[in-house]
């Protein structure tokens, strides 16, 4: 009750202008708060693209190799001395340089792959003996850094990579034509190699691919059944709760300690190849599974009892009742768990260190007990390498990783939008 | 009012009126259902006729819609509810160990409180009994049943040019009638209705009323109704429920002009409810 002179409603336009500020200052709160965090995100992506874009280009070197019906044995050609070749080439290109040291410094120029490359080039073409060929070769790091503005002219000899004899010969090779950046295809078809320009993704790529492929395989069907069981068929008993406890204390353990069970259990005692994609995707479903159940449970808990009566009213059996009608219906949650957990298995790397998959891997794996790496190994190997090089290929391999991870959301996205549906 | 005459008082907790019918379709013989340690049914015992509709009245919490739900089993699913006592239908008793809830739930149907269609299209609603009981042999013969389970249920008409659209885009008070045609779909012998019109508008009720008033020439309805209107209107007989306790049974029409028990007239009469 108030003195009579004052209404209620006037209180409550006294209070009025207040309450307004509250939802003001709280709205703006929020904004900011979305703001910072869009900023620190943007933030986190230019330095990434701009550390990471120049690895996407390469620098080639145009060279002229003759190739003499001499040096090769048409029987074997893969046995000719295709390095002694680029060298040949090399020295013809510069007839004056005669010093041992000058010519190490001039075979440095080219990436020791560029021997590769010849040899492919001659075994797939048996023809090209005995002609002049012209063959693009990946520069070797150093030059490769130089055009791209990472080396300086301007620092004394003693300190920089590439010395003055060769710049100069550089700058009569770019003179001529014969140093070109093109698309860094290597990058992406290439293993891993302890020379920045022949090292690649692919491996890695693969490596992460296939143990996702296992991960998913066990983790989607193992932990919707569990959460299935658990929501629509479990009796309510304190052993069903303890399982469920436990579950969700799973959910918080360190990813490392998964690593550890998988090294004891999988590779010591099951004999599962170490290193392999097999043993990966088994010790990141252990990650995943928690995941998985929690949120799949969460989805089967979403969906209105109402949908399970009037199935069992008209006699579905319990089990016709979730396939066909409660399974549907929370499925898109599932999904989303799904997206989540195996977000989280792509980004892993301590578990996968505990198992060999931080070996260093130059082959493409080609199945599922084949050595391989993962992505998230792959980039902390290279951000522990000392070459400059290797600061791009990081950011790059990490921008590769983020779009994997977007491409797989997306997926799942598409996927569920297809499969939700209202009620 | 003179409280004199033959009555029976409050305190009274045996069942009053007529419980039992020439060949009944359904017989109860002293159920009790606990939720735990409670007590939500006390020793009901009641008849249901064929072709008649039962109607189950009492003030909220009275146990009325847990004893519908004890007559097709429904309460199975729910881990703490237990059940004693004996239901027949047709002298077979459905709490017996060989009985299987899915051959008894496609006898006995039910409608619930709220409308509740699949998330599927409305002739997948209706055929979705039929399918899974293995009713019809062909497309044709599942088309037949839903055709005529939609026209049983007075939705035909409203929907036969858009039966592949979802059942969830219809009004309260079609989807009702759908979820009716869906329970009729698997021919039961008895319906069981939960409320069926508290979540629809006058209109739509007075229409499941009528439908109802039709639908007994071929099944058993038990209804439960908060509404005493809708109990007088639509049934034969009406049992009254007070705390699990089955208070009076009997003609709707003596129940509700002249009940023999001090609550039942009390309920009627607005007193309590």
């Amino acid at each position: 009750m108030n003195n009579g002179s004052e209404k209620t409603i006037d209180i409550v336009k006294k209070g009025l202008g207040r309450r307004y500020r509250v939802e003001k200052r709280f709205r703006l709160y929020g904004v900011l708060a979305i703001t910072i965090s869009l900023l620190f995100l943007a933030l986190l992506f230019a330095s990434i693209i701009a550390r990471g874009h120049s690895a996407f280009r390469q620098t080639f070197v145009k060279l002229s190799v003759e190739l003499a019906e001499a040096e090769f044995d048409l029987n074997d050609l893969g046995r000719a001395d295709y390095q002694g070749l680029i060298k040949k080439t090399l020295r013809e290109e510069f007839p004056q340089v005669k010093s041992r040291s000058d010519k190490k410094d001039l075979y440095s120029l080219v990436s020791s792959g560029a021997a590769f490359r010849l040899h492919n080039l001659v075994t797939d073409n048996p023809s090209l003996i005995g002609e002049t060929v012209e063959i693009w070769v990946p520069a070797d790091d150093d030059v490769d850094m130089y055009y791209k503005g990472y080396i300086s002219r301007e620092v004394p000899e003693e300190d920089r990579r590439l010395k003055d004899n060769q710049l100069a010969w550089l700058d009569r090779w770019q003179a001529e034509g014969k140093i070109v950046k093109r698309f860094n295809t290597i990058f992406f078809t290439g293993g891993d190699s302890r020379e920045p320009e022949l090292a690649g993704i692919l491996s890695a790529f693969t490596g992460s691919m296939l143990t996702l492929v296992i991960t998913l395989a066990l983790s989607f069907p193992i932990g919707v059944a569990a959460a299935v069981y658990l929501e629509e068929f479990a009796p309510r008993n304190r052993w069903i709760d303890t399982v469920e406890v436990n579950i969700n204390n799973l959910a918080a353990v360190p990813s490392i300690i998964f690593g550890l069970l998988g090294l004891a259990v999988f590779i010591n005692f099951f004999g599962v190849p170490r290193s392999s994609p097999l043993v990966g995707g088994l010790v990141l479903t252990l990650m995943t599974l928690p995941i998985i159940i929690i949120a799949s449970r969460a989805s089967l808990q979403s969906v209105p009892p109402s949908i399970r009566e009037a199935a069992l009213g008209i006699g579905a059996s319990r089990m016709q009742t979730v396939s066909h009608h409660v399974l549907p219906l929370a499925l898109p949650g599932m999904l989303t768990g799904t997206i989540i957990g195996m977000g989280r298995a792509l980004g892993e790397t301590a578990p996968l260190l505990m198992i060999g998959m931080v070996a260093f891997i130059v082959d493409i794996p080609q199945g599922f007990t084949d050595p391989a790496t993962a992505l998230p190994v792959q980039i902390y190997l290279w951000a522990d390498s000392p070459e400059r090089a290797f600061v791009e290929k990081t950011s790059a391999a990490i921008l590769v990783l983020l779009a994997f991870l977007i491409v797989m959301n997306l997926l799942a996205v598409i996927l569920r939008n297809r499969f939700e549906r209202r009620w | 009012m003179t409280a004199s005459y033959e009555k029976y008082d409050r305190e009274h907790r045996g069942t009053v009126g007529r419980v039992e019918v020439a060949s009944p379709r359904m017989k109860c013989r002293n159920v009790n259902v606990y939720y735990g340690e409670k007590k939500a049914i006390n020793d009901v015992t009641i008849d249901i006729a064929r072709n008649e509709v039962i109607a189950m009245i009492g003030p909220s919490g009275c146990g009325k819609s847990t004893f519908l739900r004890c007559l097709n089993r429904m309460n199975d699913t729910i881990d703490t509810c237990r059940m004693e006592g004996e239901i027949f239908l047709d002298e077979l008793n459905i709490y017996d160990k060989g009985i299987d809830v899915v051959q008894l739930r496609a006898q006995v149907g039910m409608v619930f409180q709220k409308p509740n269609p699949f998330p599927k299209s409305i002739y997948d609603n209706v055929a979705y009994g039929p399918k899974i009981h293995g009713l019809a042999g062909t497309r044709v013969e599942l088309d037949e049943i839903v055709e005529e389970s939609l026209k049983k249920a007075g939705l035909w008409d409203e929907v036969k040019d858009s039966l592949d659209q979802p059942g969830t885009s219809l009004s309260g008070g079609q989807q009702q009638r759908l979820c009716i045609a869906r329970t009729i779909a698997v021919s039961p012998e008895v319906i069981l209705m939960d409320e069926p019109c508290s979540a629809l508008d006058p209109i739509a009720t007075a229409k499941i009323e009528d439908l109802i008033d039709e639908l007994r020439e071929h099944y058993t309805i038990a209804i439960v109704t908060h509404s005493m209107q809708q109990a007088a209107r639509v049934s034969q007989r009406t049992a009254y429920f007070h705390l699990g306790d089955l208070i009076e049974v009997g003609d709707t029409k003596h129940i509700f002009t002249n009940p023999s028990h001090r609550l039942t007239e009390d309920y009627i009469t607005g007193r309590f409810g």
